[in-house]
């Protein structure tokens, strides 16, 4: 333990030097860790977030970026490194402490992720009710802002979750991550199985949400159009087990002018959506898999 | 550098020479202890917490309601009913090899102690498991799967407070009714099959369910009931909370919170079993059956 803390200070100092991060960063991590058993998912991983940014971390399926954002909330325990959330590191902090911290979060998932035994109006309130003492008069108030700001309309407050579209129970998602008024929103693929329309909805929504009082905002995202739109600030992740040991997990970090420009191979393959020799890929580790099983 | 590797699961293993056959068993066997000492501490640890939160913090009333309406009112047909049938198929076991000694008379004190001190509280925990601990395994392994369980911590509630806590009390509170609810339609089925169809004479039926069944054969029975209800609960949450992916994952939950349940049930029925007769024997050396 103390060999890693003062592992992570040398690592702090020399990460800040070189990203000359000119904003106090509100969210850091320093040698993120992260594995699923015997799988590693996430290697070395620094990462400075000023506040009032918008980091849009892009990368194919199964690179870990999900895993990223939930460790940047105390989902996912790192195996080794630090998370800090305003200076402070989440995973030393008591079960008490961390609570009230992740009240100053909002996190919207891939599905949604609402509660289906309550009504849309209930799970709007739940954080509501969770953190804040107020009369049912004026928690319904704050259900019916916030439905309004992602263009719901007030007939869906007693609707389940499971009478909603797609689009519809996004929405909802949002409208429940900024029940609290977040400082920070997390994005998990929020455009993800949704039409064009809809998915540029979204984008407006968290372009919006940004504005509402140097909101951060931490996208994960695939849909390249939607990173273009939103982002100050981009990230991308590959997949360890395309990587050679001592390759860094994070192949780009940039605006997105810079991500056009990039000259990174894998990065254009990415961003233009070419497969390249991934076909070819996928087809040696099926081949290698058959063997595997066979033997 | 931490150390770690890019992992390759289909990587040729390593030859372990003409000694292979017995290193890929004790491999296999150190995998399997491995892991179930990983789960049995994952069991105690959720235990704990569970208990922990109940008795440092209280439950909401509109997330205990819900729980003691579904556990407790919602099971009370299924439990009548088994009690009446097992009471009904104890008169009919039992009358012709006692008649054949001639103590057909005595079924009341055979049926009535039967029911309330094993046959009452097993097999109300076992319905339970069965119609209360299966749907929770589910509805909390759907939870994990949808993230909803990820969404609640996300927004600074402790799952385990929320969830776990108002079905493990409303098991705690609900089981010790409806086992008393299955031990009464128990004695009411046994006494109706022995009296209107065996034509036993109800004097008899009752004066020896009197003489054999005391307070004490009721209480313990109502003892057990509490365990049995909290491990159903415990045991159900905990699979529902580590449920595998996708609806294979869930159903898998929902079978096993059943399999470990009962074999649970069985396992703490034969130590409580032991331990409230030897405090009933430490008490009351000439026998519980006169309080």
């Amino acid at each position: 333990m103390v060999s890693h803390r003062r592992y992570g200070l040398r690592a702090r100092s020399s990460y800040k030097a070189f990203t000359q991060v000119s904003k106090p960063s509100f969210i850091e991590i320093y040698d993120v860790n992260v594995a699923f058993g015997a799988q590693p998912v996430l290697r070395d991983i620094r990462l400075a977030v000023p506040r009032g940014q918008t980091l849009v971390v892009i990368g194919e399926s199964g690179c870990g970026k999900t895993v990223l954002l939930k460790t940047l909330i105390g989902l996912v325990r790192p195996q080794d490194g630090e998370v800090l959330f305003d200076g402070r590191d989440l995973h030393t902090m008591s079960e008490r402490e961390l609570t009230q911290e992740r009240a100053r979060y909002g996190f919207v998932f891939q599905l949604a992720a609402l509660f289906d035994s309550l009504t849309i109006g209930q799970n709007v309130a739940f954080p509501l009710r969770q953190h804040r003492r107020l009369s049912e008069r004026e928690m319904n108030e704050i259900v019916l802002d916030r439905l309004e700001e992602v263009g719901l309309p007030d007939s869906v407050v007693d609707k389940k979750p499971a009478e909603l579209s797609g689009g519809m129970r996004k929405r909802v998602g949002l409208a429940r991550a900024l029940a609290l008024d977040p400082e920070i929103v997390l994005y998990d693929e929020p455009t993800t199985g949704l039409d064009p329309i809809m998915s540029d909805v979204i984008n407006e929504l968290i372009i919006k949400t940004r504005s509402r009082g140097d909101v951060t905002s931490i996208v994960v995202t695939h849909d390249m159009n939607s990173a273009m739109k939103i982002a100050d600030r981009i990230v991308m992740l590959y997949p360890l087990a395309r990587l050679r040991p001592h390759e860094p997990q994070m192949i780009f970090d940039g605006t997105v002018e810079e991500l056009r420009q990039t000259e990174d191979r894998r990065v254009q393959q990415f961003i233009r959506g070419e497969a390249g020799e991934r076909l070819n890929e996928l087809r040696q580790e099926s081949s290698r898999r058959k063997s595997a099983s066979e033997r | 550098m931490s150390g770690l590797t890019a992992y390759d699961p289909y990587e040729e293993p390593r030859p372990l020479g003409p000694f292979s056959g017995f290193f890929n068993w004790a491999a296999d066997l150190g995998r399997v202890l491995i892991e179930s000492v990983e789960v049995l501490g994952g069991f105690a640890l959720f235990a704990w917490q569970t208990i922990g939160w109940l008795l440092s913090r209280g439950t909401r009333r509109d997330t205990l309601m819900p729980n003691l309406y579904q556990i407790g009112v919602l099971s009370l047909p299924v439990i009548a009913l088994t009690g009446m049938f097992i009471g009904m198929v104890l008169a009919v076991q039992t009358y012709y090899q006692f008649r054949q000694l001639g103590l057909h008379t005595t079924l009341g004190s055979v049926i009535n102690m039967s029911l309330v001190r094993e046959l009452g509280p097993v097999l109300a925990a076992t319905m339970l498991a069965g119609r209360v601990g299966c749907s929770m395994a589910a509805n909390l392994g759907t939870m994990r799967v949808t993230e909803q369980i990820d969404a609640l911590t996300s927004m600074g509630t402790n799952p385990i407070h929320y969830l776990v806590v108002p079905r493990f009390l409303s098991c705690l509170l609900m089981i010790p009714a409806l086992t008393v609810m299955g031990d009464f339609m128990g004695v009411v089925g046994g006494y109706f099959f022995s009296v209107f169809v065996f034509d036993i004479d109800k004097y008899h039926y009752w004066y020896h369910s009197r003489e054999f069944v005391g307070a004490w054969d009721l209480f313990s029975g109502i003892i057990k009931s509490v365990f049995f209800g909290g491990a159903i609960a415990l045991v159900s949450c905990h699979r529902g909370f580590n449920s595998g992916a996708g609806a294979e994952g869930v159903g898998r939950a929902a079978t096993s919170s059943f399999v470990y349940s009962f074999v649970m049930i069985l396992f703490l029925d034969l130590i409580l079993n032991l331990i409230l007769d030897g405090i009933a024997s430490a008490i009351w050396p000439e026998g519980a059956k006169f309080i």
